[in-house]
């Protein structure tokens, strides 16, 4: 696939690469600079692994301010830089051009604080999503943010691209429970944005931050909120012979009242792949599933999932099945969670991130399935039902070029119809290369120039991971 | 002083940019109920969103609001009430405490990002905050974010717009998350705990599985100190968590308020109602890690004679005390900077609000940015000039 175009490497920097490896070699440890191109190469592209390029250089400093002289060495030198945490982005926010340096912040990845009285966490910002919840789920606390990647994502990508998960209906998205982090900005200049309180005086420098995809800075450290678990959690399967069905018991649970942790929905394409993986007991003789988690006691779980279930009848659920154990708990989440490998295994795929306004979800999901069936392929659909956020993925096989290009096609009409029924190209994944050159679908100019000159304000040479977000021609400078 | 209040958002650009040429200052403002917020503007107009006002999208099922800027929030919030739902973060009414009249507006509620009670659970303005439309300095008509709850494309302008008090752009449309109001709340009361000790309580309270959505103490009560843990929920979620966070208190002796009478009382809480007699009073709103507010409350009290309440469980400090030369400025900084805190002047007289800072100022590698965000929004500087710091 070679759709998304890259910008012509610098010539006079590829020149200089041996020059530029030694200034690194002089500011950080030998270990911290890796030149030879077997081990490059393990850093040539992210999840989205149709694209690739070869870095001029990696680069893993272990500490705030070996990333602050790193930056302040390579925007003296007018170096390029692209900022990765664990290398999971969807959307090929991570991968690197000829002329850039990587700086990896997997080498960041301690535990600085806990701090269960004020309920936050001080972290550094290589450490994994999973880690954090880790180091205090004994005292039943968690970070709330559980992107599907949580096993290998770093709380620097969750910020970069502002991720959410599966529980973000209740909990939100990373903006809503990161509470402060220590930024470097191009310059090597350290700044502390945001802190342990709720309010920051100024502007809401944190808030743009979260989702800036690596283009202001690079963050070092964060201070997360943390939550403590519910007593109990329960999801309960319900199984719909149409879509439009199930899309219409979500608009009445939330009617009436009712905002479950989460209301995840999978068509049958995906039940069938997601069941055959983790054997999580999905029924198979349904059109659409809904798995809808309830919180609390045992007593208002059930008096919830009573509620929920009188509702789920009134729109004609075939099956309603309960998790009867914590094993069955984690088996329907496990599938829910391995949509996308559990993909992998049976072809090659594209995974779309375009959110939807909900009420939209029965015309979008005819429209996807002609688009993708127009294009000659198949479509599996999983999302995020409270909140519209879509998951089509679109299976092809990417030994054929010709069908490479189908996929990509369809994967941008479908984004296109998102933003045309008043949704957006991205919900959680973000914009990255892959749906750069979209932008100007969702954004007039002016409101494209305003976010050019925020951005200008952190980077106005375009150094910092400037390949991404935004299309490459008609950019702002300063 | 002349108000310009347009009608439309091609009408307010055309405003804009005229002032803009002219490089004639502009004081954004909704209704001007929270005018004696921030730093005095000078300036001889004020351009008003009075006269952008409707609800423009409403799909309770998809729990999405979007209004005009100028609209009433009283309207906004009744329109909610209607199908059951509400604003999550709670935004505390200013007019008490200010001593103002009118309505406030909902895009004056987004520019100064209030919040309440509820934030502990449900965040701020920023929070529920997902769409914007905005007239910056150049005099263009700019959007971010939409109508939908998740969404990462391109940066985030609608957050720097929360909070930014109508220094980067006149705003014309907001558009907000809400959630369905609850079916019920009730109020654990615990009596004479000193600030610490409710601090404890309270972080006992939030780090428990029952989801408390207030959490406040007030220390200086004709009845003596009074620590307030709510909870909003299904009856019988009510009943039940209340009865298990009774525990917390220890041996303190408690009471339950009912829904009515908790629902008074948190309105009081969200709007500082213990603070705003006498009128004469400086107040400030602290900011705060919860587990340091004791300490930095009692260092202060030793320094001033002041009133305090604590919300957010202690994670805001309202503090009230006599105006004198600088609101106890001197003593009140470097004590919330040493406690890695932040203080706002929130009710201060025009004169000291000019002359004295009244956001704190961060520090100065952060301060360039800011500045440089504000240019890059309104380079001739004619939005709320100094509303937020002098020359900025």
């Amino acid at each position: 696939m070679t759709a998304i175009a890259f910008p012509a490497p610098d010539a006079k920097v590829l020149a200089r690469r041996d020059a530029i490896v030694a200034g690194l070699r002089a500011i950080l440890p030998a270990e911290a600079v890796i030149d030879s191109e077997d081990e490059r190469r393990a850093f040539e592209t992210d999840a989205l692994t149709a694209y690739r390029r070869m870095p001029l250089a990696v680069v893993l400093p272990s500490s705030t301010a070996e990333v602050a002289a790193v930056l302040a060495y390579l925007s003296r030198e007018g170096v390029r830089i692209v900022p990765r945490g664990a290398g999971t982005s969807l959307a090929g926010g991570a991968i690197p051009q000829e002329d850039a340096v990587v700086v990896g912040l997997s080498k960041m990845n301690r535990i600085l604080d806990v701090n269960l009285p004020d309920r936050t966490m001080r972290v550094e910002a290589g450490v994994t999503n999973l880690a954090i919840t880790a180091a205090v789920s004994h005292e039943g606390f968690f970070y709330a943010p559980d992107p599907s990647s949580q096993l290998a994502c770093t709380i620097a990508g969750n910020i970069a691209m502002n991720s959410g998960g599966a529980h973000c209906l209740k909990y939100g998205v990373t903006t809503n429970n990161i509470l402060g982090v220590t930024l470097v900005l191009l310059d090597g200049t350290v700044v502390e944005v945001g802190g342990d309180a709720l309010d920051a005086p100024g502007y809401d420098l944190l808030g743009l931050v979260c989702g800036s995809e690596g283009q202001l800075g690079i963050v070092t450290e964060a201070t997360v909120r943390i939550l403590k678990q519910a007593e109990g959690a329960r999801p309960v399967l319900f199984g719909f012979a149409t879509s439009e069905e199930a899309g219409a018991a979500v608009a009445a649970i939330i009617g009436a009242g009712i905002v479950p942790v989460a209301m995840e929905f999978m068509d049958k394409p995906a039940i069938e792949i997601c069941e055959a993986f983790a054997k999580a007991g999905y029924p198979l003789d349904v059109e659409a599933l809904l798995i809808i988690e309830v919180e609390g006691s045992d007593a208002e779980m059930d008096a919830a999932l009573a509620r929920i279930v009188e509702i789920a009848r009134r729109h004609g659920v075939k099956t309603v099945k309960e998790s009867k154990s914590a094993m069955e708990t984690a088996a329907i989440w496990k599938g829910r969670k391995s949509a996308f490998g559990a993909t992998g295994r049976i072809a090659d795929y594209i995974c779309m991130d375009g959110t939807i306004p909900t009420g939209q979800l029965p015309f979008v999901l005819r429209r996807i399935d002609e688009i993708v069936k127009g294009h000659g392929l198949r479509v599996a659909n999983v999302f995020h039902a409270g909140d519209g956020n879509l998951h089509p993925l679109i299976l092809y096989n990417c030994n054929d070029p010709l069908e490479a290009e189908r996929a990509e096609q369809a994967g941008n009409d479908i984004l296109k119809l998102c933003v045309e029924v008043g949704g957006c190209l991205t919900g959680e994944h973000g914009v990255g290369i892959e749906k750069r050159d979209l932008m100007r679908h969702q954004f007039n100019e002016a409101d494209l120039a305003q976010q050019m000159r925020v951005r200008a304000v952190f980077d106005p040479a375009w150094l910092l991971n400037p390949a991404k977000v935004f299309p490459l021609d008609g950019r702002i400078a300063a | 002083m002349t108000i310009l209040a347009p009608g439309s958002e091609e009408e307010a650009a055309s405003l804009v940019t005229d002032s803009a040429a002219a490089r004639q200052p502009l004081l954004v403002a909704g209704n001007g109920t929270k005018a004696a917020l921030g730093r005095p503007v000078e300036a001889a107009t004020i351009l008003s969103a009075a006269a952008l006002s409707g609800v423009t999208l409403y799909e309770p099922a998809e729990m999405v609001i979007g209004a005009r800027a100028g609209t009433p929030l009283a309207m906004v919030e009744a329109e909610l009430a209607a199908r059951g739902q509400m604003l999550p973060f709670e935004p505390m009414d200013y007019r008490p405490l200010l001593g103002s009249s009118g309505e406030p507006t909902i895009g004056a509620v987004t520019a100064c990002n209030l919040s309440g009670p509820r934030r502990i659970m449900a965040g701020a303005a920023r929070d529920s905050l997902i769409g914007v439309r905005f007239v910056n300095g150049r005099g263009e008509v700019v959007k971010s974010g939409g109508r939908v709850m998740k969404n990462v494309t391109g940066l985030d302008l609608v957050k720097l717009m929360a909070g930014s008090f109508g220094t980067l752009g006149f705003l014309t449309e907001v558009i907000f998350k809400v959630l369905p109001r609850p079916e019920t709340e009730a109020t654990l009361v615990i009596l004479g705990l000193s600030d610490r000790d409710a601090i404890g309580a309270m972080s006992a309270a939030l780090g428990s599985p029952f989801e408390v959505s207030g959490a406040a103490h007030l220390p200086d009560g004709d009845g003596g100190p009074r620590t307030l843990i709510r909870i909003e929920n299904f009856a019988s979620s009510v009943d039940y968590r209340i009865g298990e966070l009774q525990r917390i208190g220890g041996r303190a002796e408690t009471q339950v308020l009912d829904q009515e009478s908790s629902a008074a009382t948190w309105a009081a809480i969200r709007d500082a109602a213990m603070l705003v007699e006498p009128r004469e009073r400086a107040v400030w709103r602290i900011s705060v890690a919860p587990s340091r507010a004791a300490d930095l409350v009692s260092g202060l009290r030793r320094r001033l004679e002041c009133r305090v309440t604590y919300d957010l469980g202690g994670g805001l400090v309202w503090l009230a005390l006599p105006v004198g030369d600088d609101a106890g400025a001197e003593a009140i900084r470097p004590a919330v900077r040493a406690a890695r805190g932040h203080a706002l002047l929130v009710r201060a007289p025009d004169a000291l609000r000019a002359a004295i800072d009244v956001f704190d100022p961060p520090a100065a590698a952060l301060q360039a940015v800011q500045a440089k965000i504000k240019a890059a929004h309104d380079p001739a500087g004619i939005l709320s000039p100094g509303r937020m710091y002098a020359g900025m």
